[in-house]
This record gives C-alpha cells, structure tokens and sequence, in this order.
C-alpha cells in the first residue's frame, strides 16, 4: 500500500478540536501523522489537498444496500462505492433484504461481500424480530458475534409495544443498540404522502404526523422504561424532535438522526404525482423542516443519515400509490448538508460532528476521528465543487432521487478507507515524492 | 383560440377560466345534436377513442362512449378488474401497447390517484382523466357547470353547497376546483371524517350543519354515501348519516328559492336523499345526465382540434 501525505487541506476534526490548515501522513494504513509542515517520506504519494475539506470519513448510519436479494437495485459493491464516492467510508446497512439478516449467516455474507467490494467498511444491521415479522426477537448474540452492529426491523415498526420492551430489555442485557423505525401502522396504513394540503390536492391517502410522534413517544417511553439504549431512526415531524429533546433533557439513552430531504424539501416535492419525492416517512411540512433544522443545531437530532433506498423504475415508474418509498442518497448527503453550513444554520464542525464522529460514536465503530494511530478513513472534499446530479455522474446502480437533473454544489473528491485510495477525483491522484 | 391550453384533460386544477368557458361554449352548440333524429356528425370521423376503464363504471362509460360516437369516432373499451392492476400487472406496459395501436384519445378510468397524469406522461395520444381515485373527475364537474349555468344563466356570485364524503370524492374535489374558478362560493358539508384536511386549499369553506350549508344556497351537491364505509369506518351507520346529513324536503327549505338540486350519482335514496326529493322538481339530476355527453363531446372534439392544429404547426 502507498503511503500517502495529504498536504495542506483544512484539517477539521471537531473529536480533537481540530479545524485549520495543516498535512496528513498515512502509512500502512493508519494516519502516522497530523500537522503543520509534515516532511514526505520516501516513495510517499503527494496529495495537494489545498482548499479542500479533510475530514474524518464519514459514517452513515442509515442504508440500503439491497443485496442479498435485489441486487437489480443495489449490490453491495455498487452501494459501497457510491458510498465512496459521497466520502462515506463506513454504512450500516438495513436488514430489509431478501432474505431479511436475522441470522448469523446473513450477517456473514454481507461482510464477506463487503470485504470483498473493498469500498466502504459496511456494519450490518441485524433484525429485531425473525423474518422481520415482529413476532420472535431474532438470535442477539449469535448476530452480534458475526458482526452485526445493532438492531432494527427498519422498513417496518415493531408494531407490539409488549415485544419492543423485550428488545430492549434483551439488548440492555447486551449493551446492544436498538434502532427505532417509528410508526404507528393503524394511522398510517394506506397513506403515502404526508397528510395535510398536499394529500389533499392530490386525493392521496396521507400520513398524519401522529402516526410518527405517537411511534417515537411510544420507544422513547420504552427505552426509559428499560433504561436501554434507542436510536430513532429518519426524523421527519416537529413533534418528533420536541419529544427527543424533552427526552434528552431528562437523561434518556436517546439518539436520533435525521435525513438530508428532511431539511431539503418539504411535501410540494410530490406535487404532480412524482415518485422521486416519495418516502416514509414522507416528506413534510415547512414548519417541520425548519424543526429539523433546529433540531440539527442544538443537537437534539445527533446525526444526519441518508436512508439511501434505492429503487428501479420497475419500483418508481408506476402510478403514484404504487410506487416504492425511497430515495437514494449517499452521494447527495454531503452537498444538501452542506447547503445548511452556507445558510448560516450549522458550523462546519457541526456538519462533520453530525455525518462522522457521532455516528461512529453511537455505532460503537471505530472512526469519527483523525489521530495518530487511526486507520485511515479520510475524506477530502471540494465544497465549491458543482455536482450535476445526472445517472453518469451517480456511482449508485439506482437513480431514484428528486435532485436527478439538480446542480449540487460541494463534493468528495477523495476517500481513504484503510488509506486505500477508493475513489479519486483529483485526476492523477498527485505526484510520488522522490528525494 | 379555439383550443385547449393543454393536450390532455387530467384535472380541472390544470384548466384555466378560458378553458372551462370554450368547454361550456363548445357543449352548448353540440347539446342540440342529442335531439337530433339522427344523433350523428362526422368530426371525430376515422378517429378512434380507447375507453380504458380499470374500475366499474356504467354511466361514465357509456357518457363517453356516446359522445365519442356521436362524434363518428371509432371507440374501443377496455375494462380490468382493478385487483389485477394492484397485483402489478403494468399500467406503463398497458398504455406502452395501447399508444402502439396508435389511438387518437385515450380516455382513463383508475382507481389510483394520478394514474392519468402517469398515463400522459408515456404516451403520445391525449388523455382525459375519467375518474382518477379520490383525485379528480373533470368531465364530471365540467358537466355540473353546464348544467348550473344552463338553469342560471351564469356560475359567478352562486352559492353552492356539496354535502357528504368529500375526502373520498374525486367529484367533490373537482367540482369544488371548478365552481371556485368560475366564481363561485362554494361550502362543503359532512361528518368530520369525510371533509379532508385543508378543504380550503381545494378552494371551499367547511362548515358544521348541513343547515347552515344549506343556508341561501343555489346548488345543493349531494355526493354518494358509499355504504361500505359505515359502521367503526367513517360513520357509526347509514341511519344516523341520513338523519344528521340526509337531504330532506324540509332542510331543502333553507335553501334559495329557486335552488336546484344534483347528484352525480348513482344515488342512494332514503341515505343521502330522501325519496320524494330525488323526483322534486328542483332535481336536476337526469339533465346532469344528459349534459354529461354533451360536455364529453366538447371534450373530445377540443382535443382533437387541439391536437390537429398542433400537428399543422409542426411542432
């Protein structure tokens, strides 16, 4: 493996209190060395970082990576490349696929194609419940020995408050986290945009914000209850953020993330029937999405995870009820984020806080952080960079997103993984220092 | 202008105020056509129609199958059951083979909201939303219109009232588009489980008692209580609807004096209207009926219009 200086970028890492210009060794895979003036070892490749964003590679906590099962969507390697390519160096990937990964076997396959891609580590997120069925809680430990990193039905509640408890409870026992998809199916059930003005201009069934506040109330509650440890997973609802914060202001093990659309667009997006805009949750209001904001700034809401879901058109190209919830978003989630940073709403630590050192944080995952000794999962962005949201320039094997045809500003133009170079827009890739 | 401002006709939401007057001017000339002996003219001669109907319907279907062969087109109709359009069977592959047999109008009945606007968006033929899930029915507000203006001369500074589901209602949602845009006052009525959040947007005020709906009103709109949606749905049972909501000859009298009275059926008598109201003089309903393939007509040999200009101007 090259060793690798990355010279004089802004070297921001908020874990260390770090946010100003400076150079960083990598060798053998770690950072050897972070400073000011950092001579080139022999045989080192150079990288003029000047002007660019060094951060610690970021941490999504939310993905989709469709693989085992529908790899037609995503696999494993076209999901982690795009991961790459959106300066994610770590994803913890969703059990939703076919078969769901409630098993120790499923877990190890996902790893064993992870390590094989080569692009983003992947931390597989296992199943609460059996064939995400919400029935039986699926085997804790034999999951988390074969590498799972927590736990969740996403894509579907745990609908039984009873069985929640015991998740909880169980994972408490195993210092395992529980991540919450929160909804209330009997409010939502049939709904796919938000309800309100939009659903109904469009004679669409909505779904109402309770059916997301009365979900996240309920887990919250439990969590207290059980004194285990909760992640809501994709806050959308003004509600569901006050009720985070009171929750946090009494001491709770809570956690919560939202994602880049929350804050990007509100439910006009779905306006003449376009299945690009939708998700579930959906997209909401203005008055929520200005609540997510400020839940992003005084930290109620702990992370920004994409919830990369990525579709076909056999998925996308039907009639509005039809079509799958998702949007794809590991690429994206940098520039949207950022857009927060030059509207004055986030610091730029903020912004590496929310999308690494947190995430890493709550996973339990190396990372989140650029010391000496560290492996080496770096990201450098351009965030002057335009970015033409177009299927070539979308590294993902899907291109289910409402900003398809939108001009980004703000891109990653290199990732480290182990100090393995896996993905280069800087051309040649800078020059070997030779004596 | 004689045309349309748009190739299809997917909703009153996209028509402007011109438009709607060319489709009530167009359907005044033609209504004399239907007391003709012979109920025939040749503009839409060598034309075909596709009447794709993915959700029973008798009247709507056969409105437009008459008025497209009033108009000498060739029609064809197409019905599936709508199980087997949820069970994923592909609208997009259906219209892909329909726009194939290279059809002059397609004309689509669907269960699901904005299925015509996906229709529209992958073919080339013009298509007219004939009932899009609770979304919108235009030709049927249009129709309404026409049968207003027919009786007052006018739509502007009239007062009408729709009562019943208006959340579920495709025809509440375009009427109340349409009557809004022509200048109406429009006030919508029902159990509070059938008026939708932000009614006001659609351009209508809600209010309480079916009285004080009823209250000087002009038109009195009485929407279909659909019967599988009493009992732990929407409304306890169809007994206390009809007594809270019902349209008896007695609340009729809160109206204006010279109030007519419509549906667009099929109705429920003794639910939402009482029988000896359905045959009252100020019914209206089987003109709605009648205009209703008029204003199809209208519909039809504007798109075509529309259409064959466009082609003229090569673009």
């Amino acid at each position: 493996m090259t060793d690798l200086l990355l010279r004089n970028g802004r070297i921001m890492d908020p874990a260390n209190g770090l946010d100003g210009p400076g150079d960083i060794l990598v060798r053998n895979g770690r950072i050897e060395a972070v400073g000011h003036g950092i001579p080139a070892p022999d045989g080192c490749l150079l990288v003029d970082v000047t002007g660019r964003w060094v951060t610690p590679g970021l941490v999504d906590l939310h993905v989709h990576l469709r693989e085992p099962g529908e790899e037609y969507k995503e696999t494993i390697a076209s999901g982690t490349r795009a991961a790459a390519a959106g300066g994610f160096t770590a994803v913890a990937a969703m059990p939703n696929t076919l078969p769901p990964n409630d098993s120790a076997a499923v877990t190890r396959f996902i790893l064993e194609r992870a390590r094989d891609a080569g692009n983003a580590r992947v931390h597989p997120v296992a199943a609460i419940t059996k064939g995400r069925a919400g029935k039986e809680l699926s085997e804790f430990d034999d999951l988390l020995r074969a590498g799972a990193a927590a736990f969740s039905d996403d894509g579907s509640p745990v609908r039984d408050a009873g069985l929640m408890r015991i998740a909880l409870e169980y994972a408490r026992g195993l210092d395992a986290l529980i991540i919450s998809h929160a909804e209330e199916p009997a409010l939502s059930e049939g709904g796919c945009v938000n309800e309100g003005r939009i659903s109904t201009l469009l004679g669409l069934k909505g779904i109402p914000w309770a059916a997301e506040d009365i979900a996240v109330f309920r887990d919250v509650a439990l969590a207290e209850l059980t004194g285990a440890r909760l992640h809501v997973a994709h806050v959308s609802t003004r509600g569901a953020v006050e009720i985070i914060r009171r929750a946090k202001g009494r001491g709770a093990r809570v956690s919560a993330e939202t994602a880049p659309h929350y804050f990007s667009l509100t439910e006009e997006a779905v306006l003449g029937f376009d299945t690009r805009a939708k998700m579930n949750p959906p997209l909401r209001t203005e008055e929520d999405r200005q609540a997510i904001i400020e839940g992003l700034t005084d930290g109620t809401l702990d992370v920004i995870a994409t919830d990369h879901a990525p579709h076909s058109s056999l998925e996308k190209d039907v009639e509005f009820p039809l079509a799958a919830n998702g949007i794809i978003g590991l690429e994206t989630a940098f520039p949207l984020s950022l857009a927060l940073v030059r509207a004055g709403r986030l610091d730029p630590a903020d912004l590496v806080r929310l999308l690494s050192t947190t995430p890493a944080q709550i996973l339990g995952i190396p990372g989140g952080a650029l010391r000496p000794g560290d492996r080496a999962d770096i990201a450098v962005f351009d965030p002057e960079r335009p970015f033409e949201v177009t299927p070539e320039n979308l590294f993902s094997a899907s291109h289910n997103t409402p900003f398809l045809g939108t001009t980004l500003t703000g891109r990653a133009v290199l990732t480290l993984v182990g100090g393995r170079i896996v993905h280069n827009l800087l051309g040649t890739g800078g020059r070997t220092e030779s004596p | 202008m004689n045309r349309l401002s748009s190739r299809h006709v997917l909703g009153i939401e996209h028509m402007t105020v011109r438009d709607v007057e060319l489709v009530l001017d167009t359907a005044d000339a033609l209504k004399n056509i239907l007391d003709r002996p012979i109920k025939k003219v040749p503009p839409l001669r060598g034309r075909s129609v596709v009447h794709l109907f993915f959700e029973p319907s008798t009247r709507t279907r056969l409105s437009f199958e008459l008025a497209a062969k009033r108009l000498s087109a060739d029609t064809v109709s197409v019905t599936a059951a709508a199980s087997s359009v949820v069970k994923g069977e592909s609208l997009l592959d259906t219209a892909l083979n329909i726009e194939a047999m290279r059809p002059d109008i397609i004309v689509l009945r669907h269960p699901l909201s904005g299925a015509p606007h996906f229709l529209a968006r992958h073919v080339n033929a013009p298509v007219i939303n004939a009932g899009d899930g609770a979304n919108e029915h235009p030709s049927q507000a249009l129709l309404d219109l026409f049968t207003v203006r027919e009786r007052f001369g006018r739509i502007t500074g009239l007062r009408i009232a729709i009562i019943g589901d208006i959340s579920h209602s495709r025809v509440a949602h375009s009427d109340i588009r349409a009557f809004d845009k022509m200048g109406a006052e429009v006030t919508v009525c029902g159990p509070g489980t059938m008026i939708p959040p932000y009614v006001d947007a659609l351009g209508a005020k809600s209010v309480r008692s079916v009285e004080e709906a009823l209250d000087g009103a002009d038109v009195v709109m009485v929407l279909r209580i659909q019967k599988e949606r009493q009992g732990g749905c929407l409304v306890p049972s169809v007994r206390e609807y009809a007594h809270l909501y019902g349209i008896t000859r007695d609340r009729l009298r809160l109206a204006g004096p010279d109030v007519v009275l419509m549906h667009p059926g099929p109705v429920n008598q003794g639910v939402e209207l009482a029988p000896d109201v359905f045959n009252d003089s100020r019914s209206v309903i089987l003109d709605q009926v009648t205009n209703g393939v008029a204003v199809r007509m209208a519909l039809l040999s504007l798109l075509i219009i529309s259409d064959t200009n466009r082609e003229g101007d090569g673009t």
